[in-house]
């Protein structure tokens, strides 16, 4: 595959232990390992992470933002999937 | 601002991108998202203009992040103590990383990383005039985080809500580590002012330089400034460059008066009926003349720029060699 730019990585973060890697941005890197180093010196000067992910972006499959309706629609009707959709009486509320 | 070029003619720096369709329902989708305050994201439906604004803005503002890492670069091996050395390269790091931080964000507007530093290189693409002027004494360390990163940061608040989400999302990244670059500043000039006369009278030199300069930075007067009202309706721009240049001036006032400087204006001073400080007529034909190219700086400036590109092509070549070995290797082992 010719190549002329150094391909764009997508880098996701985890704060801290027992929270989620989270999307924080991009980088570009030749390969996986200095994908990882750039993500580091990019995107975790100040101690923002404790691990990192650095996925390739052209392998990232996303939805079609035109199909925003048939996707998420669907669940806009459907409040009884909600706690709150329930009254119950106060003494037992809380629940 | 950092990206006050955009108020001179439009220049073919534009690279090829996904075309947009013009159609009048996507557009009324987008202007209600837009009236909304709602974000626009990379995959999103935009008009052609809206995108190649955001593309010209952007990397403007990148290509001067970037570029201001020479001015300040060029002080990091004589910096006075070991303490401030750190300081000052965390800084410049910083810089760098801002840089990229918003590349990226133009990149997501369809442009590549190659074709905007390609436009910056061949100086088709502008970057803040303010990184034009030479930075002669340490003093100018400290007046350029105190005056040009306090100005950076009076006009980037407002951009953190701005319309586009990925250009949004990069400057609130940039807004928070941004405030140690005015403060350490700051600090610096007043450890400086606790020194000698002489160093003193260089703070005070380096304030005279630097202060005409840093407000020239939120770009031309509103009734002069051609891409304002169309930005504003887009959500892109919040707050007008007049009244961000006059919030600026009153806070940095006070600021001087602790520091011990004055400014080089005498038409400065406070106005009760208006509740701010007035100040002097700016001197247009100096900005225009740097933006332009012809400042102290614009030449060595570029130069330095490119040919930190050039020395580094072997490495970056070489990277994407020993890549491309392996991913042969892997799909013949495979």
């Amino acid at each position: 595959m010719e190549r002329k730019e150094w391909p764009l990585w997508e880098v996701f973060v985890r704060s801290r232990n027992g929270l989620d890697h989270k999307h924080c941005g991009s980088v570009h890197a030749p390969d996986a390992k200095l994908a990882l180093q750039v993500a580091r010196d990019v995107y975790t000067r100040r101690q923002e992470g404790v691990s990192l992910w650095v996925v390739q972006a052209d392998h990232i499959v996303a939805s079609d933002p035109d199909a925003k309706p048939e996707l998420f629609d669907p669940a806009e009707d459907k409040i009884y999937r909600h706690p709150t959709f329930y009254q119950l009486p106060d003494e037992v509320n809380h629940m | 601002m950092y990206t006050q070029a955009l108020d001179i003619p439009q220049q073919n720096t534009e690279a090829k991108g996904p075309r947009t369709i013009e159609n009048p329902a996507y557009q009324a989708e987008f202007d209600a998202k837009i009236d909304a305050g709602g974000y626009i994201e990379a995959k999103d439906w935009m008009p052609e203009s809206y995108r190649k604004t955001l593309v010209r803005q952007i990397s403007q503002h990148a290509h001067s992040e970037i570029v201001g890492m020479l001015p300040e670069g060029n002080w990091i091996t004589r910096a006075p103590t070991l303490k401030r050395k750190a300081i000052l390269l965390a800084k410049v790091q910083d810089e760098g990383g801002h840089g990229l931080y918003l590349y990226a964000a133009a990149e997501t507007l369809g442009v590549s990383r190659d074709e905007l530093l390609d436009a910056l290189h061949s100086g088709r693409a502008k970057y803040s005039s303010i990184f034009n002027y030479p930075t002669l004494t340490w003093a100018d360390i400290g007046v350029v985080g105190w005056l040009v990163d306090g100005a950076a940061i009076m006009n980037q608040i407002p951009l953190c809500k701005c319309s586009y989400g990925p250009y949004a999302r990069a400057m609130v990244r940039i807004c928070k580590e941004e405030s140690f670059h005015q403060r350490q500043g700051y600090d610096l000039l007043l450890t400086m002012m606790k020194g000698t006369q002489e160093q003193r009278d260089m703070v005070q030199d380096a304030v005279n330089r630097w202060w005409w300069p840093s407000i020239m930075m939120f770009g031309p007067h509103d009734k002069d400034s051609t891409h304002s009202a169309q930005s504003a309706r887009w959500g892109i721009k919040r707050i007008s460059n007049d009244d961000l240049r006059q919030k600026f001036v009153d806070a940095t006032v006070e600021q001087a008066k602790v520091l011990g400087v004055t400014m080089p204006d005498p038409e400065l001073k406070w106005n009760e009926a208006r509740g701010h400080y007035d100040f002097g007529a700016i001197d247009w034909d100096e900005f225009w003349n740097v933006v332009n190219g012809h400042g102290q700086g614009n030449v060595d400036r570029l130069a330095a720029r490119v040919k930190a590109w050039d020395d580094g092509a072997w490495v970056r070549e070489a990277a994407l060699e020993y890549a491309r070995k392996h991913d042969a290797r892997d799909s013949q082992a495979a």
